[in-house]
């Protein structure tokens, strides 16, 4: 490569990952062209930690950094040399590589395939390659039992560690996949254009993907996120209390303490609050469009459950329940919370869909004792009521009696009101907020939860 | 300090921290490049391990910082020893108070902190800023000058600039979100659980009576548990300190008996230990 064109490789890969929202100054870049000069090009994985270290600022960045880095600075040009082969064989191969645990090979076998298998489409405008077509041509999970075989055959696998084995095979078929849409991206790269791709095919960090279109995998990984996220929040929480303890001058309390220096008032005595015991209460919207907000949101509230004196939890789809105690701090299954709500509570009467009014008025009527004035209410869900009646003096009730009732609506602002969505309605009421995405959660939990 | 990412993990292993080649590329671009390092990982992964081994390979004297709420100015930068400048002023009676004034106001009188210590004097040192996101975020302003342009300003004296810049480590577990502003200034690395073979050779080196099948049964069993979705996942120093107590049993291999009267080392939460066992089949004895 020239200098030029290093150069405009290193613009170009952090024009990319700008565009994903990572915030990287020139600065950082001058410093990462100085890291691929004291680096050189002899070892590719060598550039990339030094990239990262250069570029990124934190943990989460890293999932966006790794496939773009691949796209600018690519294992190879082109097809892979050798001649095509037929599907056992590569089989075969691909077993014989698992077994060994062998990435080099794995990632082999993996532009092989691609290039076997994953080309779709014959005018130069559509056609393309597809890691999805590869894997189903070559279906490598259902090699599991075969590779789990070869292993204990060649016995180094006896006794305890013996059911540990299948699990290990799992992740070396998934790292495999992974392999395989990663060259298949690059394949694309070379021929519909870099910048391209590298903004379109790469999945955005886990806290800015949208609640709503959220996959399972993603959700999975915004679960492991609570506990730290948790953690972070309860520090901001924490600082905040500390600022806000730090109250206006007590003057009689400062006067009586300069008796002492001859009537010069030297330490001002401040007044001390009165340490308020917050309550919570959250209605979340279960219902099968935004349930993946709602359990994210339940499980970061039980998660800063000790920063309140009192933490209940409703959902409603369209009848209301309590679930408070399917929440309990320590025996909660992340992964199958869900369904457990939805199995335990009775949430539905005669239909499935949503229905605002009736669970808020439920609300109101059965569970109205909840709510006083020292109570902070979030309502979450989008708000929309399926045609049916908003119920708007509930909110209204519920609203006077609690001390704050903020909405957090999951969907965009542009979206609100449009069809069968009531949230202006709601919004005129209550403080409703755009809650897209997990970064946006963290910022007005953060500001709005009651300290 | 290094001529090559390689020599800076032969010189690492030789003093006893086992580096992966993301550590040592880091490592390797902070020292040319002379920025400081931010490390950030799971509790027990070796952050400040790996500070304290720079600081054996380089053979400088380690100058640790350890942040906790509330650190401030006086415990970290400098302080004017208050009492010695008294003294001075009452030893002196009769000479004029501007004579005083300039005197009081030298270094001799300065109590120099961690950071201050880092950047003055001629010999090398590695300055270790540990558990950063513990401290307040006012702490981190008083950084900022240190770590890009490696000079402590003392108003009564002036700028004090480093003559020999110190290798500076930062560790961060995240427990607070650190300032743009900091970060900016300090190349990143996240040291995550090592890879298999990295942590076998790591066991077997701080474990060295394990036998080799041993230390491979432990370190899968370990990497099995990461998987789990668990409180508090087992880190490297839990991982050592399970080897050492294997070790001390006498144990040569693994069963389900010796895993589960030993769970408790490596897992803390009691859930978590329920959970575990079940998903190992340690019931079905």
């Amino acid at each position: 490569m020239t200098a030029v064109g290093v150069a405009e490789r290193l613009t170009g890969l952090v024009g990319a990952l700008r565009a994903h929202g990572l915030r990287i100054g020139t600065g950082e870049t001058v410093d990462a062209a100085q890291a691929m000069e004291a680096l050189g090009f002899a070892d590719r994985e060598l550039l990339r930690e030094g990239l990262a270290a250069t570029l990124l600022h934190g943990t989460a960045q890293r999932p966006v950094f790794d496939p773009v880095f691949d796209l600018y600075f690519p294992r190879g040009v082109g097809a892979p040399q050798g001649q095509p082969t037929n599907r056992e064989d590569l089989r075969d191969r691909l077993a014989a590589a698992l077994t060994a645990n062998d990435r080099a090979q794995m990632g082999q076998l993996a532009a092989e395939a691609v290039d076997g298998f994953g080309g779709y489409g014959n005018s130069p405008t559509s056609d393309g390659w597809s890691s999805h077509q590869t894997l189903e041509w070559l279906r490598p999970q259902t090699l599991l039992a075969r590779v789990r075989t070869s292993i204990r055959a060649q016995g180094g696998n006896a006794g305890f560690t013996d059911r540990l084995l299948e699990d290990e095979i799992r992740q070396r078929i998934e790292g495999f996949r992974r392999q395989v849409a990663a060259e298949a991206r690059r394949r694309v790269a070379e021929r519909r254009g870099r910048d391209e791709i590298a903004r379109r095919a790469v999945a955005p960090t886990a806290d800015r993907v949208d609640f709503l279109f959220a996959g399972r995998a993603q959700l999975a990984e915004l679960r492991r996120a609570v506990q730290p996220l948790a953690r972070k929040l309860a520090t901001r929480l924490a600082a905040r209390r500390r600022r806000a303890s730090r109250g206006t001058i007590d003057l009689r309390r400062t006067l009586r303490g300069s008796l002492s220096t001859g009537g010069v008032p030297m330490r001002p005595v401040l007044r001390r609050r009165r340490p308020v015991r917050p309550e919570l209460v959250l209605l979340c919207d279960v219902s099968g469009s935004v349930s993946g907000f709602s359990d994210f949101t339940m499980l970061l509230v039980q998660a800063l459950h000790d920063q309140f004196s009192k933490v209940r939890v409703f959902a409603f789809v369209n009848r209301l329940d309590e679930v408070t105690p399917l929440l309990t701090h320590g025996t909660a299954d992340p992964e199958g919370l869900g369904t457990r709500i939805r199995d335990e509570a009775t949430l539905t009467g005669w239909h499935g869909s949503s229905d605002y009014g009736v669970a808020l008025g439920e609300f109101a009527e059965r569970y109205g004792d909840a709510v006083g004035p020292r109570t902070t209410v979030f309502v979450l869900g989008d708000a929309r009521t399926n045609m049916s009646d908003p119920n708007l003096p509930a909110v209204r009730h519920i609203a006077q009696r609690a001390r704050r009732v903020y909405w957090l609506n999951p969907e965009q602002r542009s979206q609100w009101g449009t069809g069968d969505s009531a949230a202006p309605d709601y919004a005129e009421l209550v403080e409703m907020h755009e809650c897209r995405n997990a970064q946006q959660l963290s910022a007005l939990v953060g500001r709005l939860l009651p300290i | 300090m290094f001529r090559s990412v390689d020599e800076v993990a032969a010189r690492l292993a030789e003093a006893g921290y086992l580096a992966s080649p993301a550590v040592a590329t880091t490592v390797f671009l902070a020292d040319r490049l002379g920025k400081p390092l931010l490390v950030e990982g799971p509790a027990g992964v070796g952050k400040t391990e790996l500070a304290k081994a720079v600081a054996e390979v380089a053979g400088a004297r380690l100058v640790r910082l350890q942040c906790y709420e509330g650190v401030d100015e006086s415990r970290a930068l400098y302080e004017w020893n208050h009492a010695k400048q008294l003294l001075r002023i009452s030893a002196g009676r009769d000479e004029s108070w501007d004579e005083t004034r300039t005197d009081i106001f030298s270094e001799e009188f300065l109590l120099p902190r961690p950071l201050l210590t880092a950047i003055r004097g001629d010999d090398p040192k590695v300055l270790l800023i540990d558990e950063t996101d513990k401290a307040d975020v006012e702490v981190e302003g008083l950084l900022l000058e240190i770590l890009s342009d490696f000079q402590v300003t003392v108003p009564e004296l002036g700028t004090i600039t480093a003559t020999r810049r110190p290798f500076v480590v930062l560790t961060s577990n995240a427990s607070r979100e650190l300032s743009e502003a900091l970060r900016r200034r300090c190349l990143f690395l996240h040291i995550g659980f090592p890879d298999e073979e990295l942590e076998r050779r790591i066991v077997r080196l701080k474990v060295p009576g394990l036998s080799q099948a041993l230390a491979e049964s432990v370190v899968r069993v370990v990497g099995a548990l990461r998987e789990m979705e668990l409180r508090k996942v087992p880190s490297v120093a839990e991982t050592i300190d399970w080897a050492r107590t294997l070790l001390a049993l006498g144990a040569d291999t693994l069963d389900e008996t010796v895993v589960r009267d030993t769970l408790g080392v490596l897992l803390k939460h009691q859930d978590d230990i329920l959970r575990a066992a079940a998903k190992l089949d340690l019931d079905a004895v």
